[in-house]
């Protein structure tokens, strides 16, 4: 625990006092204590999924429905909305761009506090020469008419930073603001934050980067599964002992998966890429190869950002224009230029948001069972609603679908049972592989469990798997292998009885994985 | 409990007891309203509006819009008549080739065809926004017409062509056959076929369907041709009735057929609704036109009334469908 000197105790600006916050079926944050402190950078550190942005959406306003208090200046406030903690000097600097694509730079910078002349029109020439300082400062040789649309991402973020010093924040959040930028930009960006704390500002700083710690940090806060483990200053800690606080768990009657003798080799996987866009020399996906074979489960762990989604959604024929690789299937090569083409190949896909991408909601079960494979239910050309009932009644005993009929409509099933009906629409396609990409988010435990059974099951049943998960614990428990992508390349490949916790997450974070591929 | 299935259903049939409140309400205000004549009447007056409505509420379904109906309408009905009057004449190569009733009649449908297959490639291939697409058909069939026609109306049809605006098949105007048949059709194809079954996923989940494996922009272009070929029959219907093709028949048609698809209870987001939802807008719509003309309504005023039982009626549907996600901002 954090040293109580008085100097400490000082400075303390904000803390939070027994901050819970439930969605459905998972608790994000569970008793949280945090405490900041003026003049310090206050990192913020933890897997993904720990609750950390959950916990700045707290903080800056944007989720209002959670338990405890937050305490600032020693009162206590609740922020119904971003702005009133804005009023009160708190600003963020969002993970993901906030900024509007078709407004200037300096547009965007004055947005929602637009400088006004004494007829009440824009000041345009006032806000242009306000932005340019603020620009200079920041070093940055941008046009501040320029639109932000025609700026690179990493120069966006800095934008974005811009806009949070002009706000003048006493208390700022920067939710990992180098994931997008240059080397050069990150010093930029570092002595920027030295100056904020020179001049009294708290700092909190998230970031999966932890060499970034030993260069800014005041202090460090580890979160994990929802819980604050501990606050440590700088100087205490290291590496290890943050990384081993990061994911120190106690594996409890986790699922225990049965191993398997894999198979035929089903899918073969040689360089793999994804541009970012059309045109752009910036790789999402760079040459990842992997095999995976019958009655196999492979894990794909990864940090956000890590080309995980857009790794599967490539083999799913979803970027034909964009990517590149050799996809082989049974010893055939084919092309997948759609995911009409990876259906017909074999390949099923479990997206990780099954209510954007993987369920028409206002549908029933029966016609959301049916929807990948709907010739299987026509007689003479028309849809027998009998053949399809059964079907997905078959369906609905395999995979243990808890609803009163299959007419039921989806969107009244709990996350677990939506999820079984997605897992049911790609079983019934017949599929050689399975790609799952987060298949247990936003379901409880229970469900948890029974989807790692069903998992099992397909695979013993001599399917093909592949999962993307966030939740080291769940990778581990049911994977036979385990590839990590690191910034979009494979950075290690471990079989089961050689992975840790530990190894993996070391091998996910950015700055360690040269360290991998020299040993 | 038992207040809520009052209020589901309150809900759920909410186009079929306006439609009744209202032909009550007339039956008590006008004695000309509950005639046998009065009654086909009204159903020739709304079998065009019907007819288009099918189309396009299968458009709405997939989340599209086509505003080109009218126009499409005009285009055809000039085509059919043109074609059945007086052929292709091409002087310089002494040809004429001649057309019967059928061939007319099926040109005419094919046109339609072709314009919303037009319409269905702008929109998914070249991913022009559906209401800007059809609003480009709108002007472009429109001037097409008055291309065909020369400006003027073609006239003189003839008694066979006629027979399909006004004569009577057993006992059942013409019109209200075509569009019948055209409903019970519909009504087949959304429900009990693979090609509505995905209409509805399209509009519901687009993402979802494109991930299932479903060819969402085929699936979108044939909506858009079948909304053309049924303009088409509605413009067959329209010259049919006045034995004339008219430059500028069916304008404004497409916001009664939008309305009548709104006040069926179809979301404009595409997804949700029915056939037969929209049959019963057309019938409030047709029965409102009907009575406030028998009730000698100033048309002014009866252009006010309409926009606001449009605006009752999504109304009602928002409020009866609250729980629905798009509602959350």
């Amino acid at each position: 625990m954090l040293n109580q000197n008085k100097t400490d105790t000082d400075n303390l600006i904000l803390k939070t006092r027994s901050i819970s916050k439930e969605f459905p079926g998972v608790l994000a944050l569970d008793k949280v204590d945090l405490r900041i402190f003026c003049g310090q950078v206050n990192a913020v550190v933890g897997e993904n999924g720990a609750g950390k942005s959950t916990l700045m959406k707290i903080l800056c306003g944007v989720y209002t429905d959670y338990t405890g208090k937050i305490i600032l200046d020693g009162k206590e406030v609740m922020f119904r909305n971003p702005r009133d903690a804005q009023i009160e000097g708190i600003s963020i600097i969002h993970q993901e761009l906030n900024l509007i694509p078709n407004l200037t730079v300096a547009e965007n910078i004055f947005l929602g506090g637009e400088e006004t002349d004494r007829f009440g029109f824009l000041d345009r020439s006032k806000m242009r020469s306000v932005t340019l300082e603020l620009l200079e400062k920041l070093e940055l040789d941008i046009n501040p008419t320029v639109r932000v649309s025609d700026l690179r991402v990493g120069q966006q973020q800095l934008i974005e930073i811009a806009r949070a010093l002009h706000v003048e924040a006493r208390i700022l959040i920067m939710d990992e603001p180098t994931s997008a930028i240059s080397e050069k930009e990150i010093d930029i960006l570092f002595s920027i934050i030295e100056s904020l704390r020179e001049r009294n500002v708290a700092v909190i700083y998230i970031t999966h980067k932890l060499d970034e710690l030993f260069r800014i940090a005041s202090n460090v806060s580890v979160l994990r599964d929802g819980k604050l483990i501990n606050t440590s200053p700088i100087d205490e800690v290291d590496k290890e002992t943050i990384i081993h606080s990061m994911v120190g768990r106690e594996v409890d009657d986790f699922f225990v998966k049965s191993t398997l003798n894999p198979g035929n080799e089903v899918l073969r996987v040689e360089n793999l890429s994804l541009l970012r866009s059309a045109g752009s020399k910036d790789f999402i996906v760079k040459n990842v190869s992997f095999v995976v074979r019958q009655r196999e489960i492979l894990g794909i762990y990864g940090l956000m950002g890590a080309g995980r989604t857009e790794l599967f959604e490539t083999l799913f024929g979803m970027h034909p224009t964009i990517s590149s690789g050799e996809i082989i299937i049974n010893g055939n090569s084919v092309s997948i230029n759609s995911p009409e083409q990876a259906i017909d190949a074999g390949i099923g896909f479990v997206t990780e948001n099954r209510k954007d991408e993987g369920l028409v909601i206002q549908m029933s079960v029966a016609e959301n069972v049916s929807l990948a494979g709907i010739k299987q239910v026509e007689s003479f050309g028309f849809l027998s609603k009998k053949m399809e009932d059964k079907l997905a009644d078959n369906y609905k005993d395999r995979v243990g679908i808890k609803t009163p009929t299959v007419g039921q409509i989806v969107d009244k099933l709990s996350g677990g049972n939506q999820q079984k009906v997605v897992l049911a629409k790609w079983l019934i396609t017949d599929p050689l592989i399975l790609l799952l990409d987060e298949p247990t988010r936003g379901v409880d435990v229970n469900a948890k469990n029974e989807i790692y059974q069903l998992i099992s099951q397909l695979a013993s049943d001599g399917l093909a798997v592949i999962i993307i998960s966030s939740e080291l614990p769940e990778i581990l428990a049911i994977s036979d292998r385990i590839i990590v992508l690191t910034e979009g390349k494979k950075t290690a490949e471990f079989f089961r009885k050689e992975f840790t916790e530990e190894k993996i997450i070391k091998a996910a974070l950015p700055d360690q994985y040269h360290l991998y591929l020299n040993q | 409990m038992h207040t809520n299935d009052w209020k589901s259903y309150l809900i759920k049939f909410h186009s079929l007891i306006a439609l009744f409140l209202m032909i009550i309400v007339m039956m008590l205000l006008s004695d000309k309203f509950m005639t046998v004549d009065n009654f086909w009447n009204v159903m020739r007056q709304i079998s065009v509006n019907v007819c288009i409505s099918v189309g396009m509420t299968l458009v709405i379904l997939t989340g599209g819009i086509d505003l080109s109906v009218g126009s499409i309408l005009a285009f055809c009905g000039a085509v059919s008549a043109g074609l059945y009057k007086n052929g292709i004449q091409i002087p310089e190569f002494d040809l004429f080739i001649g057309f019967t009733l059928l061939g007319a009649i099926l040109a005419g449908t094919g046109a339609g065809a072709v314009l919303g297959g037009f319409n269905g490639i702008m929109i998914t291939r070249f991913r022009v926004p559906p209401f800007v697409a059809t609003l480009a058909m709108l002007t472009v069939a429109r001037g097409l017409t008055l291309l065909w026609t020369g400006g003027f109306p073609i006239t003189g049809l003839g008694d066979s062509f006629t027979f399909f605006g006004t004569g009577w098949f057993l006992g059942i105007p013409m019109p209200v056959w075509i569009s019948a048949i055209i409903v019970i059709l519909a009504v087949v194809i959304a429900i009990r076929t693979r090609l509505g079954r995905y209409i509805y996923a399209v509009g519901g989940n687009e993402k979802a369907s494109l991930l299932s494996g479903l060819n969402v922009k085929k699936i979108k272009t044939i909506v858009y041709i079948i909304a053309g070929a049924l303009s088409a029959v509605g413009g067959l219907i329209v010259t049919s009735r006045l034995d004339s093709a008219q430059p500028n028949a069916g304008m404004g048609y497409e916001l009664d057929s939008i309305a009548a698809v709104v006040i069926g209870g179809t979301s404009l987001s595409g997804g949700r609704g029915s056939i037969m939802g929209t049959v019963q807008g057309a019938l409030i719509i047709g029965v409102l036109n009907n009575g406030l003309v028998l009730l000698n309504v100033s048309p002014f005023w009866q252009q006010v009334i309409k926009g606001l039982v449009i605006l009752i009626a999504v109304i009602i549907d928002r409020i009866s469908n609250r729980d629905s996600p798009d509602e959350v901002l």
